[in-house]
């Protein structure tokens, strides 16, 4: 495939009227997303927190209820994520060198993977356990002996709950890569400088790096 | 502290930034940080006022030991809207939103905060969320309380529950964005010269303030969401039906609510801070002590949660190390007391009405505090445990501290906001009124309480030798009611026909009082200043021998 080497178009690098220069505002910017993602960190905090409460409470009950969880697809969605982070590392760098058509490459790479993740999340994770009733909520069934109804529930509401919440980040990334793209495409002024792909980046690494716990949490138990 | 512009100083004829547009557009879509912070103030003063109504509505209940004015449910509905607004919709919000918004880049040398238009989004969040509150209130209400502890609120609960925890959850949002601002604007936006040492006590406060709110407010946003989906699609991790564990919300609950405590009383300190420099014409003693002192109630709030749940089945010993912890938090509070009280000695003082505000805050949260050694002590904390010593309590840190610096730096900025002075006679006398009228409502329910008053009761029939006690907190309300419409009738008054403000009515020192108009100029300053001096450099001493018409001693330059 041929990559082009245009260069983007330039005009002056856009320094907001609250900064003094753009080294200023560059780093005002990557504070203030490292901030947000503190805050990201606590949201998804919390669900750890009670995950492990009731893991702790329940461990065999927990364990049993993993096995319902097929570790090869969760295997495939975190190589898939790894590999879109990959390349958002990549479209920064080409960015930083303003070059425009690798940039759109990897970012468009980027978006395909979020959006591989949630398809197979949908099709072979959360539709199929829609269809056995294994959804929390008054139509849940259960027909395990062995695990309590109660507790497969509970199980199932710290499931859905946290990779729902994760799901929902992933859908977030790809809107906004979308938007990213098409202001790159456009030659819109606010990306001559690379910050944006570098702030979008932080943020999906986030959302790579919390699949990354929550795999091992949810599909790798130990017994 | 000495700013000196980079330029000349000449007197410009610039529009002043309330001057430059008058639509409404130019209001709501505003991206200056003094405008959103007037903005700010119109909309929490009208939350103040709808939380004033209800506690009026308790106040008015508790009168009759019989509880014949509203019923039960009526009654439980009041006093969780007057819990929910006067927290989520003013506390939190007032003081960092309002004055935090306004000061901190003229405090520091900087032009606006480093995300206007994520702090215009704030405001917006703000109101959202606020709006909703009101629409909950009108279609039926909540009866929770503002703790909104399961399984009541998740499962019972009849109310509008849903759409209140939706609206705090929103609210919640509103507060993140003003802190990650002040982060990064406080970290990257500094003027030349503008030292971490060299900072104002005010923006050391509001910079531990932010990083409660970035790290506790996404805990409680979760949590009530969570409490939501348990309530509409019966999913649910609290729930006992499922074998969860309803105190798990406590914890989650109480993980932000006791920081956040902390975010409505830091910026109030803050307040104070600059408040005795100036009015004591002293550097403000111990500053280093005062502004780690911030940091140290930061650290330490995360970590004392527990103690509102001496009751709720939590283990003995955690009991005792919550305890332990909880004393703590009592050294950096103490520190910042003294550090006050010793601004004083061998200042200037000038009793002007902020800082008559700055003293009863003082004394109020000194009380407030002391008795909330008796709460975080695990023995007597048993023994009051939901009773009105704990409104009272709570009342002292939250009204006598918060809502005293509120007022005190609402009198003490409002020249440099509106360019306007206020009379000072009616305010002096009338802050003096807010402190008889706080504690003629407050102090009686600390003796009511330890007397056995439960509350949250709409009747106390069972002892109806506790009226006498409640009668008298109720005039104290309406005393406190009455002085808190004079400073709203004085200060409207004065935006027309008060005395034009000069640039610094106060001689106080500081970037935004010696560097900017009054009211400051769109980009506030002339150009960005450059910071040559130290931190409250008041000359005290000098400043007593001039106000006694004595020539200055040879030996002080």
């Amino acid at each position: 495939m041929a990559i082009s080497l245009d260069k983007m178009n330039q005009p002056q690098d856009v320094v907001y009227e609250q900064f003094e220069d753009l080294g200023q505002q560059q780093e005002t910017y990557v504070l203030g997303m490292w901030a947000f993602l503190v805050t990201e960190v606590m949201f998804f905090g919390i669900m750890f927190l009670a995950y492990t409460i009731y893991r702790w409470k329940y461990q065999p009950y927990f364990y049993a209820l993993h096995q319902e969880l097929d570790w090869k697809i969760g295997g495939l969605n975190t190589f898939i994520l790894l590999m879109s982070s990959f390349s958002v590392a990549l479209a920064v760098h080409f960015h930083q060198r303003k070059m425009k058509m690798p940039v759109l490459l990897c970012l468009g790479f980027t978006n395909l993977c979020a959006l591989a993740f949630l398809v197979i999340k949908l099709l072979f994770e959360y539709i199929p356990k829609w269809n056995k009733g294994h959804y929390p909520g008054p139509g849940f069934s259960w027909d395990s002996t062995y695990i309590p109804a109660n507790i497969a529930q509970l199980w199932y509401s710290l499931y859905f709950g946290t990779t729902g919440l994760h799901a929902l980040h992933v859908v977030i990334g790809i809107i906004l890569f979308s938007v990213l793209m098409f202001l790159i495409a456009k030659d819109h002024p606010i990306i001559s400088d690379y910050l944006p792909t570098e702030m979008l980046g932080l943020y999906w690494h986030f959302v790579d790096l919390v699949w990354i716990f929550l795999y091992p949490l949810y599909y790798l138990m130990p017994k | 502290m000495s700013g000196i512009p980079p330029t000349e100083h000449v007197e410009t004829e610039e529009k002043n930034y309330l001057q430059e547009g008058h639509t409404i557009a130019s209001w709501l879509l505003t991206k200056d940080h003094k405008r959103i912070a007037v903005l700010y103030l119109i909309s929490v003063s009208f939350f103040f006022f709808i939380g004033s109504i209800a506690a009026m509505l308790i106040r008015l209940e508790l009168t009759s030991p019989r509880g014949t004015l509203i019923t039960s449910e009526t009654y439980n509905k009041a006093f969780t809207a007057h819990g929910v607004v006067m927290i989520f919709f003013f506390l939190i919000v007032a003081i960092p939103a309002v004055f935090g918004n306004f000061l901190i880049p003229l405090m520091i040398g900087a032009r606006d905060l480093a995300f206007p238009r994520l702090n215009l989004l704030s405001w917006y969040f703000y109101m959202a969320g606020g709006m909703m509150f009101l629409v909950a209130m009108m279609t039926g209400g909540v009866d929770t309380g503002w703790t909104f502890y399961t399984p009541m609120s998740s499962i019972y609960s009849n109310g509008q529950v849903t759409l209140t925890l939706v609206a705090a959850f929103i609210t919640g949002f509103s507060s993140i964005f003003t802190g990650i601002n002040f982060i990064a604007t406080i970290h990257k936006m500094r003027a030349p010269g503008m030292t971490w040492w060299r900072l104002p006590l005010y923006v050391w406060s509001h910079y531990a303030t932010s990083v409660i709110i970035i790290l506790g407010t996404p805990v409680i946003a979760i949590t009530l969401l969570l409490v939501v989906f348990e309530r509409v699609a019966k999913i649910g991790i609290f729930s006992p039906e499922l074998g969860g564990d309803p105190v798990l919300f406590q914890h989650m609950f109480w993980f932000y609510s006791h920081p956040a405590v902390y975010i409505m009383v830091l910026p109030g300190m803050g307040v104070i801070s600059e408040l005795m420099g100036c009015f004591s014409r002293n550097k403000v003693f111990g500053y280093q002590f005062v502004a780690m002192s911030s940091m140290g109630i930061a650290a330490l709030g995360f970590v004392v949660w527990g103690h509102h749940m001496f009751v709720s089945s939590q283990s003995m010993y955690q009991g005792i190390v919550f305890s332990f912890l909880s004393f703590l938090v009592a050294i950096p509070s103490a520190i910042k007391v003294f550090n006050w009280s010793l601004t004083m000695y061998k200042g200037s003082v000038w009793l002007a009405s902020p800082m008559i505000y700055a003293l009863g805050f003082i004394g109020l949260f000194t009380v407030g505090g002391l008795t909330g050694l008796y709460l975080a002590s695990a023995g007597t904390d048993v023994h009051v445990t939901g009773t009105y010593f704990v409104v009272a309590h709570f009342h002292y840190v939250m009204v006598g501290g918060t809502l005293l610096a509120f007022l005190g730096a609402l009198h003490f900025w409002w020249p440099k906001m509106f360019g306007r002075m206020y009379p000072e006679g009616v305010a002096k006398w009338n802050a003096m009124l807010v402190f008889v009228g706080f504690n003629l409502t407050f102090l009686p329910q600390f003796v009511v309480g330890y007397l056995g008053m439960p509350r949250r009761y709409h009747y106390y029939y069972f002892a109806p030798e506790f009226q006498v006690y409640h009668v008298m907190s109720t005039l104290g309300a309406s005393v406190l009611a009455v002085s808190l419409l004079v400073p709203g009738a004085y200060l409207t008054w004065s935006l027309k026909n008060g005395p034009k403000a000069p640039a610094n009515p106060w001689g106080a020192k500081g970037l935004e009082w010696e560097a900017a108009a009054s009211p400051p100029i769109k980009h506030n300053f002339a150009g960005i200043p450059v910071v040559m001096g130290d931190v409250y450099d008041y000359d005290a001493e000098a400043e007593e021998l001039a106000y006694r018409g004595l020539p200055p001693r040879e030996e002080s330059k």
